[in-house]
Formats: C-alpha cells, structure tokens, sequence
C-alpha cells in the first residue's frame, strides 16, 4: 500500500491558557490515503474546523505532528509552508471570497499571481479551468454580476489553477440550493476520481458526507466514529 | 507574487474605493502644491539673483573696510572713534576709515594682487544741453562690474576722458532721446567742494543701462572720472578728510580657487579687515530669502503631515474593508513582507499621485503668476517670480512618496500580521 500523504498523530490544539483554556482538539489519529476523499463531519464546536486547518497548515498545533508526504511540517519555515499551501492545496469555502470587483478571470488566476507566475501563462491557465467547469464564456465578467453556483464553480476553478495535490473544501455547498449544490458536489467527485485529487471536506451534511470514501465523526475534540463508504 | 503584479495590484488596489481615495489624493495635492510653489519662489528669486551677480562679472575684486571692533558685542553703545566715517546704507551707518597707512598695509598682504581706495563721491546733480538738473548717485558697487546695457558699451576703466554709464530712466528728463541717441553725448556732472562752492565737470556718455539690481543704484563712472570728481570735492577740504576712505577694493586671483580666497580673507580679518566679495554681500541677500523660504516650506510641511494622517486612516480602512481578501491570499501562500509591501505601495500610490498632480498644478500657476508678475515687476526685467528646478520637484514629489510610506506602515503592519483563519471565520 502506498505511503499516506497526510499522516496525523496524537494532535491536540488549544485555544488560550490558564483556567480559560479551550482544548479543541484532544489528541487525533488519522492517515489520508493518496487520492482519498475525506468528510469531516460535526456539529459546530466539535473541533472539525480546527482539523482542517491544522491539516491545511494555516494553524500550528499545540502538539502532536502532522507528516505530509513523510516531511513533518513542524520543522517548515513559514515560507515553506506559504509554498506549500500555494502549490500543494486549493481551498473551497462556503462563502465565496472573491473579489466582486475584479473579473472572473483575475479571481481564478489569484493563486497563480502569489506563486509569481506570469502573465500570459496565467491567463492561459485561468482560461483552460475555466473552461473545465464551463465558464469559459464568463471570463471577462465582474465576479459579482454570476450567479451562486456560477460563483462557487468560480471558486472551484481557483482552487485547481495550481493542479493542487489535496482540495479543502469548508460546507462547499451551504450556501447554495439542492440542485446546484449537487452539480458542485459532482464536479467535486468528478476531480477526485479523474484527477486523482484528494477531497478533505468539511461538513455537517450527512449525505455529502456519505458520497465521500470515508467520514469522520468527531465529537469534543476526538473522532467519535468513523464509517467507510461500500 | 512578482513585484511587478504588487505594483500593479496596489495601483489597481488605491483606486477601488475612488471618492476616498480621491479625497486623501486632495489632501496630498494641496501640501504639494503649497510646497512646490514655496520652493518655485526661492528658486526664481535666488536665480535672479544669481543671474545678476554672473551679469555683473565681477569675480577678482573683494571690497575691504576696517573692522569695527569697537562695537560691543552686547549691542550697547559704542565709544566715540575720531576715524568714524558715514558710510552708504542706513541713514547713521558708520564704519571705522580707512587711511593711506591702511591701503599700505592691506596692499603687503599676500595675496592681494593691488588695492585701490574706493573714493565716495556725492554729487549735486546731472545736467544735459543746459536742461533740467536731476539728482544722480554714482554708484561704484565694485569697479569693473558690469551692468546689463540697453545701449552702448560699458564703461572703459583705463580710458583718459570721463566716461559714464546712465541708468535709463534718465533719458526722457535730461532731454537724451532714445537710448541709442544718447550714447556719445556730453553731460554736466556737480559737486561741491571743500570750501562749499559748487564745480562742474563734464563726462562722455558711453552706455545706457537697462533697470536691474545694479543700475537701480545709479550712474557707473570709470576710473578717470571718479577720480575727477573727487579731486573738485576734495579741493580745499583738510587733507585728514581727503585720505580716509570708508572702503577699498582689493584685487586677487580668483583662479586659486575658494580656499585660497578664504584664506586672503582670514589673513585680512587678522588684519584687522573685514573683505567680503560681491558672492558674499548678495549672499546675505539669498539666506534671507532662503530662511523665508524655508518659514513658508514649514507650513507646507504642516499641510503634508495633515495629508499623511489621511493616508494612515484611507488605509486603515481599506485594511479593514479587505480583511477576508487578505487572509484568503495568506492562505493560498502570500507571504507576509508581500502583503505589508502590498499596502504599504498603496500608499505611496496615493502619495505619488498627490504629489505629481500638486506639482504639475504648481508649475501651471507659477507660468500664469509670472505673466502677471512680469507686468507688475517691469522694472526687473529677467525675473522670473516662480521658477522650477527639476531637482527640486523631484524631490517634493520623492519627499511626499517617503512620507507617504511611513504613513501606510501602520496599516500595512497590520494588514500582514493578520491571521488568515480568523479573517475568513464567518458567522
């Protein structure tokens, strides 16, 4: 079997100190296979949010390691991890956050202008994500004037500019209706099975939670159950 | 990010939100402009005076009088000195003589090429083809000096006959004609002398001069007639009265350079000399102006910092505004020392703009005041009341750019400390 990418053990995050201290996390487990589609499921205050950002190296952990690639990412230097973020990750949040006022093509080519790329390849590769989730016609629109569901295959676009290794995905289709949040879903999956990326989501859904390869239950900082999907 | 996307960024970033920032873009502009045209004022009138001591080309003569070393420093009284002279300037001013002991002296120290006493001359009047007689003042600012010429030719020092160079507004009341006419006429010059008869000379009119600093001050004479006329009004004085001079010209070689000027001046003042060149005396006159200058450059100053304050809470807001824009691209890997150079080139976007509106706006002003002013200020032909020196508006314009930065520090110190999960927390 092939070596997990992201190897997690005993992790532990605390908010605060002293007597108003707040353990989000009381020590966790867990391997993400190559190519895996991971739910994170809870309630609010369970801690799933803090998972995914210490699994996303936005946050450092109080203790505990997380292994990506076999590297422990403790040692990373914050420019490391800005690196490695920017290349490796793409980021699909509930609310959108794009800039309204920028076109549709400078909001999905944003993760290629931090990593420095030039121009004319970005607007090449902004283009072809584009056109991978059928926006291509949208390119020169403000990114006010689409749609929701425009809007997130906006977001999802910008998360695979950079061909990221692992797509984290916070409530991706909360703020959308059923039948949109279904297309973004498919669109989704369909990346993880073609591409091969990985899909860490974030969610109290149970039934987007039941479409992913395995799901993570976690109650109070632990992982309460954990169900594999037939 | 590549710094040029930054630029670029910041550039597109300082104009999302225009009124605000148009209206900190005002606040800039007017410090600007205040400053430029402050400054346009010191260059124009310090050029002008430039000009006039390059056209007065008068560079190895250096005008010496005796030190007045019995003034107290406290600015009390001084006591009663016998040599006293009434000398030209404030009506009281006096100044320590010079007598024949002191021409020797001053001529053995070294440096000194020659020495020649300059001889104060007061005339009565000028007269032309029996006409009207018109008060003149013979003004001898430095011998040799050149005046600016609406006809004719300077005066030729070494010349035998008596020759003059009259100040143009003296054609019309003496009866001369145009300026060219007058040139190789005769006029009647009048002093009086030791026994308190009047005694008349005559002088060749050689040159007309154009109004200036210089001619304002009124005719220029060669040697022979200077001499002349001091000789009539010598005439029957007692002889102490005759040798003491309030000051003398000292000629040197200007070509050792300004040490070696320095140094003849110190071994005068050891002397017991005070030397001074014509660069020193309109010296004093372009400190002065350079102090004003510098006063109302304060109060631009002021203005800019005022401005600079708006900067610090244009950006603040702007921070605030695009918290979540931030930490999303901290997130997707932009590196803190991007984010803080990200706001903080807003910044001096903003000052940038300000500063060249306010200076081009500046430069427009001063050619519409000049054209006004060169009207008002006939009688200083070649002034230009507000002029630009490249350098100088390069540095505003860089000056408002570094205080701008220093404003946008603040915001951008903040906008790169921000942490990226709690700016994209919603609730």
């Amino acid at each position: 079997m092939a070596p997990p990418l992201i190897s997690v053990h005993d992790l532990r995050k605390t908010y605060g100190s002293g007597p108003g201290a707040f353990e989000a996390l009381k020590g966790l487990d867990l391997d993400i296979a190559q190519g895996e589609s991971l739910a994170i499921v809870g309630r609010s205050g369970s801690g799933k949010s803090t998972l995914m950002h210490l699994l996303a190296l936005l946050d450092r952990p109080t203790s505990g390691t997380i292994a990506l690639d076999g590297t422990d990412t403790s040692r990373l230097s914050a420019k490391q991890l800005d690196r490695t973020r920017n290349g490796a990750f793409g980021f699909v949040f509930q609310q959108f956050f794009l800039n309204a006022q920028a076109s549709v093509l400078d909001n999905v080519t944003l993760p290629l202008k931090i990593a420095g790329v030039p121009r004319r390849e970005r607007t090449a590769r902004g283009l072809a994500a584009l056109a991978q989730l059928e926006l291509d016609d949208k390119a020169g629109n403000r990114a006010n004037d689409l749609s929701g569901g425009q809007k997130q295959r906006v977001v999802i676009a910008r998360a695979l500019i950079n061909r990221p290794r692992v797509i984290f995905a916070d409530e991706p289709t909360g703020n959308l209706d059923t039948a949109t949040g279904a297309v973004v879903e498919d669109i989704l999956f369909d990346l993880n099975r073609r591409q091969g990326i990985n899909l860490v989501v974030v969610t109290h859904d149970e039934e987007l939670a039941a479409r992913c390869d395995r799901s993570l239950y976690i109650r109070d900082g632990r992982i309460a159950r954990a169900e594999v999907a037939a | 990010m590549r710094a040029g996307d930054v630029v670029t960024s910041a550039f597109r970033n300082a104009f999302r939100s225009r009124l605000r920032t148009s209206l900190t873009v005002l606040a800039i502009f007017i410090g600007a402009f205040t400053l430029s045209l402050t400054n346009g004022l010191g260059t124009g009138i310090n050029r002008y005076i430039d000009d006039t001591v390059a056209s007065v080309g008068v560079d190895d003569v250096m005008t010496v009088t005796k030190a007045d070393e019995d003034a107290p420093a406290d600015g009390g009284p001084a006591e009663y000195d016998p040599d006293q002279i009434a000398v030209e300037g404030p009506p009281g001013a006096t100044a320590t003589a010079l007598t024949d002991d002191d021409i020797d002296t001053i001529a053995g120290i070294d440096g000194v090429l020659s020495v020649e006493p300059v001889k104060n001359v007061t005339t009565d009047y000028v007269q032309h083809d029996g006409g009207d007689k018109l008060q003149l003042s013979i003004s001898q600012f430095v011998p040799g000096m050149k005046a600016e010429l609406a006809s004719g030719t300077q005066v030729d020092l070494d010349a035998a006959d008596p020759q003059v160079v009259l100040p143009e507004s003296y054609l019309d009341p003496l009866g001369l004609g145009r300026a060219a006419d007058a040139v190789g006429q005769t006029v009647v010059l009048a002093v009086t002398d030791g026994t308190g008869s009047q005694v008349t000379t005559e002088a060749d009119v050689v040159g007309i001069a154009e109004p200036g600093v210089i001619s304002m001050a009124g005719a220029v004479p060669n040697d022979t007639l200077a001499k002349t006329l001091h000789d009539l009004q010598a005439t029957g004085a007692p002889e102490a009265e005759t040798t003491r001079y309030a000051q003398a010209s000292v000629w040197f070689e200007p070509a050792a350079g300004d040490e070696a000027t320095q140094a003849l001046q110190d071994r005068l003042a050891d002397a017991g000399y005070t030397a001074s060149t014509l660069e020193d005396q309109l010296g004093t006159i372009t400190s002065v102006i350079d102090a004003i200058v510098l006063v109302l450059n304060g109060f631009a100053v002021i203005a800019l910092v005022a401005a600079a304050i708006g900067i610090v809470n244009t950006l603040f807001m702007a921070v605030q505004e695009r918290t979540r824009e931030v930490g999303l691209m901290k997130a997707m890997g932009l590196s803190s020392p991007r984010v803080f150079a990200l706001f903080s080139i807003e910044a001096v976007v903003i000052g940038l703009v300000g500063s060249a509106l306010g200076v081009l706006a500046a430069i427009g002003v001063g050619q519409l005041v000049g054209g006004v002013a060169g009207d008002l200020l006939a009688n200083l032909p070649g002034l230009t009341l507000i002029a630009f020196d490249p350098v100088t508006v390069a540095a505003v314009v860089l000056g408002v750019m570094a205080i701008a930065f220093l404003a946008g520090t603040l915001p951008a110190l903040r906008a790169a400390r921000q942490d990226p999960i709690s700016s994209l927390r919603y609730e």
